[in-house]
């Protein structure tokens, strides 16, 4: 009952944060201040995750396909798999984990030490002053950085292609066959999903935010489950979103 | 008293409160009414339901039974914030701790955008000297100490302009001096411009030294409401039990 009645105050909130859209420009301020936290937080991570994991899909990948005569294929393979999977959704874990968890951790304490009462009491709504502008800066983040990450992919896995001896494929042919393969939509494609994934942690940890009870352990129970929920449901809208878009 | 007509206190009425958490009743059918422009205090020994009627009054909880009316409007309706400025001086103050003490101030009239940036600051730096805080805006929460706190509080409140003001145990934690200091704002503020203080306290000094009515809670029931005076003559066991507890244990036990 307990679960049931935790999904259905996330679709709440998410619906109500939908509908203070309009407001949105009135807390420019507020959404620049996150968009810059979650860049400055991010990026360095962002950027090392995201070259080995090019990186190493073209090592364990690279030498089996090259054996089988099928070189030609090794850009497109990881130009296909980063942009449409591995970004989208390791970036996505990654920014629930360094993020969600932060803002989980900001707004329970807010809760806890009654700033979210006081919010209240000067007729200031929550969903508007914390969560919308914590949403929005994820939404247009989380792509941001996924775009990032799939170029840094590219180049990771081009850079072991070309300097490992059993796949030996230099930077030219392997961007080459990426571009034959790999197009526009299959960007749009990860983009996408990272946009739909940024809704869901924004919403779930903001949630577990405002639903802290207790003292500094509540906090920490909160932050624990607001991770855990966000990567449970990027993973399970990971495979809803790809087969949508596969059809 | 020299209120001013448009910061005249605004009429609280409770009547049969009924709150019960995990099937425990914390609020047993209270009721009382508070006068525009009064100080009433809601004085009772810890666990006795005071902070919880207090959450109820600025509409931060909903009753299980029962009725609270802030002027002519229940607390309930949604208008009723809108029409009347209430405000609540939590007893750990609630400083939003990522805001410097000048932004927590003058938040409200920024959110709500009633004035320019200028004039919000004007109006913050007089708040904060009205409350012996002048010149602390930069400063954050975290480098101030609870009395200073709950007074930036206070200076919050106060922005609003408010017709009421909820006070949750706004000396406990402070030390004699600051005490003072935050009775002294109570009943200056509430002679100034008249508005309506509903304080809840177990300081029996506080509650006296303030109030022009008291009520005493015990186990989410109201056993009294007067004066001073009147509170003082009360033969209830439970009241008179509360008011003479003496922590005099020294000379009590001295060997004669």
């Amino acid at each position: 009952m307990n679960m049931f009645q935790s999904i259905g105050e996330v679709f709440v909130l998410g619906w109500r944060t939908f509908l203070a859209l309009p407001l949105a420009w009135r807390h420019r301020r507020k959404v620049f201040d996150q968009f810059f936290e979650i860049g400055n937080a991010s990026l360095l991570m962002v950027c090392i995750l995201s070259f080995f994991i090019g990186a190493v899909l073209v090592l364990q990948s690279g030498p089996v396909l090259v054996e089988r005569g099928l070189a030609n294929y090794v850009g497109g393979m990881v130009g296909i798999t980063m942009c449409k999977e591995l970004a989208p959704v390791m970036i996505s874990v990654l920014i629930a984990g360094r993020i969600g968890s932060a803002m989980a951790a900001e707004i329970g304490s807010m809760q806890v030490y009654h700033e979210i009462d006081a919010l209240r009491t000067m007729n200031i709504n929550p969903v508007h002053y914390l969560v919308l502008p914590r949403m929005l800066a994820l939404a247009l983040a989380l792509p941001m950085l996924v775009i990032f990450a799939i170029m840094v992919g590219w180049l990771g896995g081009a850079i072991v292609a070309a300097s490992n001896l059993r796949i030996a494929i230099p930077m030219r042919p392997y961007f080459e066959t990426m571009r034959e393969i790999v197009e526009v939509g299959d960007v749009a494609n990860g983009v996408f999903k990272s946009f739909c994934f940024a809704l869901i942690v924004g919403v779930i940890c903001c949630h577990q935010g405002m639903d802290t009870i207790g003292g500094p352990r509540g906090i920490g129970r909160s932050v624990t489950k607001a991770v855990v929920n966000s990567i449970i449901m990027i993973v399970i809208l990971d495979y809803v979103l790809s087969r949508l878009l596969l059809e | 008293m020299n209120a001013d007509p448009n910061h005249r206190g605004v009429k609280v009425s409770v009547r049969g409160l009924r709150k019960s958490y995990r099937g425990q009743e914390v609020l047993k059918g209270l009721g009382f009414e508070v006068q525009p422009g009064e100080v009433f205090v809601i004085m009772g020994p810890s666990g006795s339901g005071k902070s919880v009627l207090l959450r109820h009054l600025i509409g931060l909880e909903s009753p299980d039974a029962g009725e609270i009316r802030i002027g002519d409007e229940p607390v309930s309706c949604a208008q009723t914030m809108h029409k009347y400025r209430l405000a609540m001086v939590f007893q750990s103050g609630a400083l939003l701790n990522s805001l410097t003490v000048g932004e927590n101030v003058g938040l409200y009239l920024a959110e709500h955008r009633t004035q320019s940036p200028e004039e919000i600051a004007r109006v913050v730096s007089d708040k904060l000297a009205v409350v012996g805080l002048k010149g602390t805006e930069d400063r954050m929460p975290a480098e101030l100490s609870g009395g200073m706190k709950k007074r930036v509080a206070l200076a919050r409140a106060l922005v609003m302009e408010p017709q009421l003001i909820l006070y949750d145990e706004p000396t406990s934690e402070l030390d004699p001096l600051s005490a003072v200091v935050i009775a002294h704002e109570i009943v200056n503020l509430n002679r100034r411009i008249g508005v309506t203080s509903l304080v809840v306290t177990h300081e029996r000094a506080l509650a006296f030294g303030i109030a022009q009515r008291i009520a005493v809670m015990d186990a989410g029931q109201v056993l009294v409401t007067g004066t001073p005076d009147e509170i003082r003559r009360c033969g209830i066991a439970e009241v008179r039990k509360f008011l003479n507890a003496d922590l005099n244990l020294v000379t009590k036990t001295q060997p004669s």
